[in-house]
């Protein structure tokens, strides 16, 4: 795998909080229409590497890159966010806003783009996870899988080079993790570029091109998902599945 | 002398009521000059020690604590008589709206920082994550929401920037409370005094229950 078509190209990345180091010499590249899925145990630093991606997360040391573009403070920040669009665990939708004008937000004030054509594009992309009928319902008034499917609509809005998806579904009643994953699974299949941090075991084996598993900070193992489900190599990796996937 | 004829007298109020309705409407005036300045300045202010450069964000925070305890008649007495003498005459309404203006803003401020830090983080950093620059972040996202917060502190404040009006009247400045105890040195009897002080209940009783009924509805709508 070439580093010179990587999209995201992470090298030597730490991370501490005091002495505690979150995260330790990361090095990861995603490929352009890739689907990456990182899994590991709660406190492995998963979130936080993702984070580090559009510098939600200070690090102190290494980098990333987006597109050849170095991820760092500064006035050039906003544009290359605008490149990635982020789901979060908690939604985040703008609670003031309907559904329509939390995805229309995005184009018209970063693309500048005309209120009729953002509103137009949001319409389209509810309608596209499944919430034509809800555009004009606020966040308050949609169950926590409408929320989310909003929430993916709103980033897929900005027309990112990639989605970074933090435990999307982590938040989410059993019975709603179904409707969110399937809106990824479509969004996977139509070649977005993708990395996604989740406990879905079924879904990472069903939708990703390449599962990592991190532990400690560190990435163990990375491998295409039937590699990594039947046979993973690593010691702790075998260990981690075995819980998880015992239940 | 009886008891009416010293407090009520309906001629003294009848003859007071043009003097006393001036004073009103220059009352409402100074009030609404200096709300809206500290509201603005205020704002601003609140931005500036949130956001600005680390001694930017010190020197806000000297302003807010300076003007937070300085006693506002202090000051009033300090912009109309003190600043003459370095050639800065102001009028006696400048000098009051001025003075009520610059710690209205301080206390504005605070509000409004309240407010902002009480907007969930998850909002920043979905603004952020969007690419939308700190001025719609704040417009469209954290400051809309902000406002809801701060409403009732906002309104009371406001109730006591009306009420700190009053204090103009040591700067010569011909408001509700000058009027009314002109009125009274005029006609020997303190009726419009009485006037006057219905005449701010009137004003600021409404206000008061809007607080409250803010205050309640905001309190069924987050809980």
């Amino acid at each position: 795998m070439s580093s010179m078509t990587a999209l995201i190209q992470i090298r030597k990345l730490h991370k501490y909080y005091g002495a505690f180091a979150a995260l330790q010499d990361i090095d990861l590249n995603v490929m352009t229409g890739e689907v990456m899925v990182i899994v590991g145990p709660s406190g492995s630093g998963k979130s936080t590497l993702i984070r580090c991606i559009n510098l939600l997360e200070e690090y102190q040391q290494g980098e990333v890159r987006v597109d050849g573009q170095k991820v760092v403070r500064g006035s050039g920040l906003a544009k290359v966010r605008a490149e990635v669009g982020m789901v979060f665990q908690d939604f985040n939708l703008f609670p003031h806003l309907t559904a329509l004008a939390n995805v229309a937000l995005g184009p018209l004030r970063v693309r500048r783009m005309p209120k009729s054509e953002a509103d137009e594009r949001a319409r389209t992309l509810l309608e596209k996870v499944g919430l034509a009928d809800h555009t004009h319902k606020l966040p308050s008034q949609l169950s926590g899988g409408q929320q989310q499917r909003v929430a993916i609509a709103r980033a897929l809005a900005m027309e990112p080079k990639v989605l970074l998806f933090d435990e999307p579904t982590s938040a989410l009643d059993p019975e709603m993790v179904g409707e969110v994953l399937d809106v990824m699974q479509n969004l996977a299949r139509s070649g977005v570029t993708m990395v996604i941090v989740t406990h879905e075991m079924g879904f990472a084996r069903r939708v990703a091109d390449r599962v990592v598993f991190m532990e400690a900070g560190r990435i163990v193992e990375e491998a295409a998902p039937h590699a990594f489900f039947n046979s993973p190599r690593e010691a702790r990796t075998q260990a981690f599945l075995k819980a998880v996937l015992q239940h | 002398m009886n008891l009416v004829d010293t407090f009520f007298n309906w001629t003294v109020f009848r003859d007071a009521l043009p003097m006393l309705l001036q004073g009103l409407w220059v009352t409402v005036q100074l009030g609404l000059v200096s709300i809206l300045g500290g509201l603005l300045t205020g704002l601003l202010m609140a931005l500036l020690r949130l956001y600005g450069s680390a001694w930017i964000r010190s020197l806000a925070r000297l302003y807010i604590d300076v003007f937070r305890s300085i006693p506002l008649l202090v000051l009033l007495v300090l912009v109309y008589y003190a600043l003459p003498f370095v050639g800065i005459r102001l009028t006696s309404f400048t000098s009051a709206a001025l003075a009520i203006t610059l710690v209205s803003c301080a206390y504005t401020a605070e509000i409004f920082r309240a407010g902002i830090e009480a907007i969930p983080k998850g909002q920043f950093e979905a603004a952020d994550a969007i690419g939308l620059g700190f001025f719609s972040s704040m417009r469209d996202i954290i400051l809309p929401q902000a406002f809801r917060i701060v409403i009732p502190p906002l309104t009371s404040n406001c109730i006591n920037v009306l009420k700190d009006t009053a204090l103009a009247s040591v700067v010569a400045m011909p408001d509700l409370l000058k009027q009314a105890t002109q009125a009274q040195a005029l006609s020997a009897n303190p009726t419009p005094l009485i006037g006057a002080a219905v005449l701010y209940l009137l004003l600021l009783l409404p206000l008061v229950r809007l607080v409250g009924y803010f205050e309640t509805s905001h309190s069924k709508t987050t809980h």
